[in-house]
């Protein structure tokens, strides 16, 4: 059975295809590794009965030659995304046993096409967090270990659940999220590859809202074509989200193993920060030396706003986060504490169900907000934005796309960056740009560190230009030659 | 310009200043931001999306028609329409505020700067700038007296259009205020922008109160600067005119003697309470607000097209302005009249079918006067009149051609009220004919001098006395006789 | 532009978050070493700059007026910790 969950999603569906399996025996397969996989945490809520339920439809399907793009494709889906009538926690405890009585378009999308869900993915609480440590079930454990150590190690984060199962094979695939980095990060992390689309390409509909105005779905995948093929079937226009993009979705995977000749690939010479580590550096220059004999062209670009675009992101994000969590409020549905009066009641229930990483982003999103302050932070911040959006503009002169590393260290020890704020913030120094500006940009997996962790490179393209992205990001993942490089079993 | 509102203190005189922010329902099918629909009577929580009730990742996609609607009322109120305005979310806590803010229009509202003009009773007329119109989501209705220990939470009218009409302190006095509102009211239902029903809530006001000595106002309206105006309270949510006059009489009384007492006004939220006709400080909402508006990130800055906005205009209604106008001119009717015809459009439209063919002013009287009378005793709307426009007018056009007199019409009226049909049969069935045969009317005035010699006498002395005769022949007609016919024959008889 | 412990009360109420007395002098340190690290966008000259409130460079949609939603209580009082006859019941709130 083993062979089975080690298959990527374009094999697994073309093996559905030629009948060389059921999706009934490949699910079944799944369950299995996700349960035998539990001290990863991965999944905190697994939902079995529903996945072969669901897997029997699909084989019916194919039996009748009705197959959707995913059909009997076992996947993973982040706790952000409601799905319906399954317990929806943004893994905080303040939504109790909330049951969302509606799908989110994304997994509506997905389930269209034919893909099953084998449940609920751990995350970062409200996906505020870079390790995976802020979730209220606990941090989600890395499948990569040092080589001679069984030091846990964290994902990542805030899709450290989704990055986790992508990564020991407890899925084909699964959906993420990305704010600062929440998917790119976490891909970097595990040795996965990951999309964060341009901002708009998937519909926000039935995702728990962390910030509004910089949040995206997009997929986990073991490989850049499955990227592709999962981002196709999320992607689409959504009437319900006034912020969707009404405009026609690409076959993403025909991008894939096209030719990169000819491109101008710029290297923005600010990414070089202090302190970075030299592995770090090797990466990115095996990633260029790559690019260029594959017939790109290597320009230096200057992004000269790079270093402003964590703080103003600190101020934007929270500052949304702090409005689109006060529905948490214990009226209409999650939890609620007792109190002497209203007030209390209000009080007490954010205290004891946000986390406090939660509380502390909403407070700081209050303080910028409020009166006298919103001119020097959030206002300040939103003219940040725009120019670090306005770098790229000038970038977009020069090249079609971007290559930086996509972290700036691989992954550390559970535990090691959690009492420092701010060290743990800079994990998405290279990731939070692309964010403030709606970018679409990937990690790929493109090598192992000196004691063989995986490390990531960020490819960065202009809006909406999704296909020279995956072209990129399939010819460094040929050249690195990192697929089926796994991280070796000990769960 | 009527004299200055003022109030007596023990300390000198006192002026009121008032500026209002009403709250007017859009006329929509379903809310400004979800597709629940919008309606009074419904179950508790029947008219709620999940949108509504915020759930987790439910997203704004905003109503088309209610920016058409601010868009016309803005129109309406002759006010600059901004071509790019855009959505701020007001973030307080509250249990009936599922979303934990209020989706509203805070920095660049859809509407700008606009007038009024407002008539009194008197016939005079002034001017309320208006500062803004812009549209906001409505909150949830909580409901304290179901339970002692709990409030209940209807989410119905939760995120129900509204326009928020924002005017300058313009306006004096109480009365000038309620005249305001009348008038505002008028021009959304013309529009069809808002029913204007008060009594639903649907139309409402949150009325600013402040009090200054005579001559301060006029320094504010030079200056601009607010430095000369007292320190203002805000009553929310009065729904009546009367409500409105007498929460203005009730606050600017109060805040006359905190002064005069050497105090100082506290700027607050304050409720109107009917039962006791006074104002109250709102405990609720006694901590110092932050509302921390910022641009609502689930949405793009409204953009509209000065295309669509010249289409809106050139389908707009006769506004009551221009209809007063016209009725003064067509018509020749006071512009007293033509004032309280227009504050209701139902009215206007009574009237002018009314009218059609006959005497205006006189179906403006019976309109005005005996019908809107009647229908105010019983509490009726002219749309629900038992008397239709086309009866009001043949009532008239019987008055006209003398088969009755002013005085019979009264009593053809009372019969109509009671459903009896259209005048011309009452008269007959009746027997109301006016008595327009000088033969008949003579015989009785001989009769009656021959009686009393002695006052046909006098009267030649005192021709005012004349009254008495009229009054006699009235009575001995049962009332019929056409008293022009009878004063002439009177006069003639008596030598006058 | 220091956050003191009174800053944290008022933004913590505001915020209507709990925060035991004696947690708020250790959370206005923390909170101050995060700001004084975003106040380094001081830096940055934005002068004429139009902030950005969307990456999304396409008009406001609008809908039409019709009803599309709603009609079930039971839906949306499904996960309320109380209701009762389709309200939704929540701690007295004293006007
Ligand atoms: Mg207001
Ligand atoms: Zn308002």
């Amino acid at each position: 059975m083993t062979a089975l969950t080690s298959l990527t999603l374009k094999a697994a569906l073309d093996g559905l295809k030629a009948k060389q399996f059921s999706s009934m025996e490949l699910t079944k397969a799944h369950i299995a590794a996700v349960e035998a996989a539990r001290p990863l945490n991965a999944y905190i809520l697994e939902t079995p009965e529903a996945a072969l339920a669901s897997a029997e439809a699909s084989d019916a399907r194919l039996a009748k030659g009705e197959a959707g793009a995913l059909e009997g494709a076992p996947l993973g889906i982040k706790d952000l995304f409601c799905t319906k009538d399954v317990r929806a926690t943004a893994c905080s405890k303040i939504l109790g046993d909330f049951q969302p009585p509606y799908e989110s378009t994304v997994t509506s999308n997905l389930w269209r096409d034919g893909a099953l869900m084998l449940g609920k993915l751990n995350m970062d609480e409200f996906a505020m967090g870079s390790s995976n440590e802020t979730s209220a079930f606990g941090p989600v454990v890395n499948p990569w270990r040092i080589a001679g150590s069984n030091k846990s190690l964290t994902p990542g984060g805030s899709s450290g659940g989704s990055a986790s199962a992508v990564a020991a094979d407890l899925c084909l695939g699964a959906t993420a999220t990305d704010t600062g980095g929440s998917i790119r990060q976490p891909a970097a992390f595990t040795g996965t590859v990951g999309i964060k689309p341009t901002y708009g390409r998937c519909s926000r509909w039935g995702v728990v809202a962390f910030a509004s105005s910089l949040d995206q779905a997009g997929p986990i995948a073991k490989t850049v074509e499955d990227a592709a093929i999962l981002l196709k079937s999320m992607s689409g226009h959504d009437p319900k989200d006034s912020t969707s993009l009404d405009i026609e979705v690409p076959d993403f995977a025909s991008f894939v193993g096209k030719s990169v000749k000819g491109l101008r690939i710029g290297v923005p010479k600010e990414y070089r920060v202090d302190g970075m580590p030299a592995e770090i550096e090797k990466l990115w220059q095996d990633g260029i030396n790559w690019l260029k004999e594959a017939g790109c062209e290597i320009v230096e670009v200057s992004l000269p706003h790079t270093k402003y675009a964590l703080p103003a992101y600190y101020i934007v994000a929270p500052a949304e986060a702090s409005s689109n969590l006060a529905r948490y409020d214990g009226m209409r549905y999650g939890l609620r504490a007792e109190g002497g009066n209203l007030t209390e009641i209000y009080e007490n229930t954010r205290a004891e169900g946000f986390g406090a990483e939660v509380k502390r982003r909403i407070l700081i999103g209050t303080y910028v907000l409020s009166a006298g302050y919103y001119d020097a932070y959030y206002l300040k911040a939103q003219k940040v934005r725009r120019r670090i959006a306005d770098d790229f503009e000038q970038a977009w002169q020069k090249c079609d796309a971007l290559l930086t590393p996509t972290a700036p260290s691989a992954a550390f020890g559970l535990g090691e960056n959690s009492n420092d704020p701010i060290a743990m913030y800079l994990n998405d120094v290279f990731t939070v740009t692309t964010n403030l500006a709606g970018l679409p940009s990937m990690s790929v997996p493109a090598g192992l560190d000196a004691q063989g962790l995986p490390l990531g490179l960020q490819i960065i393209g202009r809006p909406l230009d999704e296909g020279t992205v995956f072209s990129i990001g399939g010819a460094i993942e040929k050249a690195a030659g990192f697929a089926g490089k796994k991280a070796e079993r000990w769960w | 310009m009527t004299e200055t509102f003022t109030l007596k203190g023990r300390t000198g005189d006192w002026e009121i200043v008032l500026g209002l922010e009403v709250h007017a329902q859009v006329a929509s099918n379903s809310k400004l931001f979800s597709g629940a629909a919008v309606g009074f009577g419904a179950g508790p929580n029947e008219q709620v999306s999940l949108v509504d009730a915020a759930m987790p990742g439910m997203l704004p996609v905003l109503n088309k028609f209610c920016v058409e609607q601010a868009v016309r009322t803005g129109l309406g109120l002759k006010a600059q329409i901004n071509l790019k305005s855009r959505f701020d979310r007001k973030n307080y806590f509250y249990p009936d505020l599922p979303q934990g803010y209020q989706i509203s229009q805070f920095e660049f509202p859809i509407v700008g700067e606009g007038e009024v003009t407002v008539d009194r009773i008197d016939g005079t007329s002034f001017t309320v700038r208006i500062e803004r119109l812009h549209l906001e989501q409505d909150a949830g209705k909580s409901i304290h007296d179901l339970d002692p220990k709990a409030t209940y939470v209807d989410l119905n009218r939760s995120g129900t259009a509204l326009m928020e009409i924002v005017s300058k302190p313009d306006m004096r006095s109480p009365e000038d205020a309620a005249a305001y509102v009348k008038k505002l009211r008028a021009i959304l239902v013309t529009l069809g922008t808002c029913d204007g029903d008060m009594e639903k809530g649907n139309l409402r006001a949150d009325v600013n109160v402040s009090v200054c000595r005579p001559g301060d106002y006029e320094k504010f309206r030079e200056t601009g600067s607010f430095k000369h105006l007292g320190t203002r309270c805000e009553i929310k949510n009065v729904n009546s005119y009367r409500f409105i006059q007498q929460a203005i009489n009730y606050e600017a009384r109060r805040q006359i003697e905190i002064l005069e007492d050497g105090g100082k006004v506290d700027q607050e939220t304050r409720l109107f309470d009917p039962g006791k006709g006074e104002t109250r400080s709102m405990r609720s909402k006694e901590e110092a607000h932050d509302y921390r508006y910022f641009p609502d990130p689930d949405l793009l800055p409204l953009e509209i097209d000065a295309a669509w906005v010249k289409e809106i205009e050139a389908g707009l209604p006769e506004l009551p302005d221009a209809k007063k106008a016209r009725l003064m001119a067509d018509y020749g009717l006071s512009a007293y009249d033509a004032s309280v015809l227009i504050s209701d459009a139902d009215v206007a439209a009574f009237f002018e079918e009314a009218a059609k063919g006959r005497d205006a002013k006189l179906v403006a009287n019976w309109t005005l006067n005996d019908l809107m009378g009647r229908l105010g005793k019983d509490g009726l709307e002219i749309t629900a009149s038992p008397i239709s426009a086309a009866d009001i007018g043949a009532l008239v056009a019987l008055i006209e051609d003398g088969t009755i007199s002013g005085k019979i019409a009264r009593t053809v009226f009372d019969h109509m009220w009671a459903g009896e049909g259209a005048p011309a049969a009452i008269v007959e069935k009746h027997g109301l004919v006016q008595i327009t045969d000088t033969g008949a009317i003579e015989a009785a005035v001989d009769k009656l001098i021959a009686a009393n010699p002695d006052k046909a006498e006098a009267v030649k002395e005192k021709p005012q006395a004349i009254g008495w005769f009229v009054g006699q022949v009235m009575k001995e007609t049962g009332g019929k006789a056409n008293p022009a016919a009878v004063n002439d024959i009177l006069k003639a008889k008596l030598g006058l | 532009m220091a956050i003191d412990a009174a800053t944290v009360r008022k933004v913590a109420r505001l915020a209507r978050i709990a925060e035991p007395e004696e947690r708020v002098e250790a959370l206005a340190q923390e909170l101050n070493g995060i700001m004084q690290w975003i106040e380094q966008l001081a830096e940055v000259d934005t002068d004429g700059v139009e902030p950005m409130t969307s990456v999304v460079a396409q008009a406001l949609p609008l809908r039409a007026d019709v009803v599309t939603d709603g009609g079930d209580a039971a839906v949306v009082t499904k996960n309320a910790p109380k209701s009762v006859d389709g309200f939704f019941v929540v701690p007295k709130v004293v006007e």
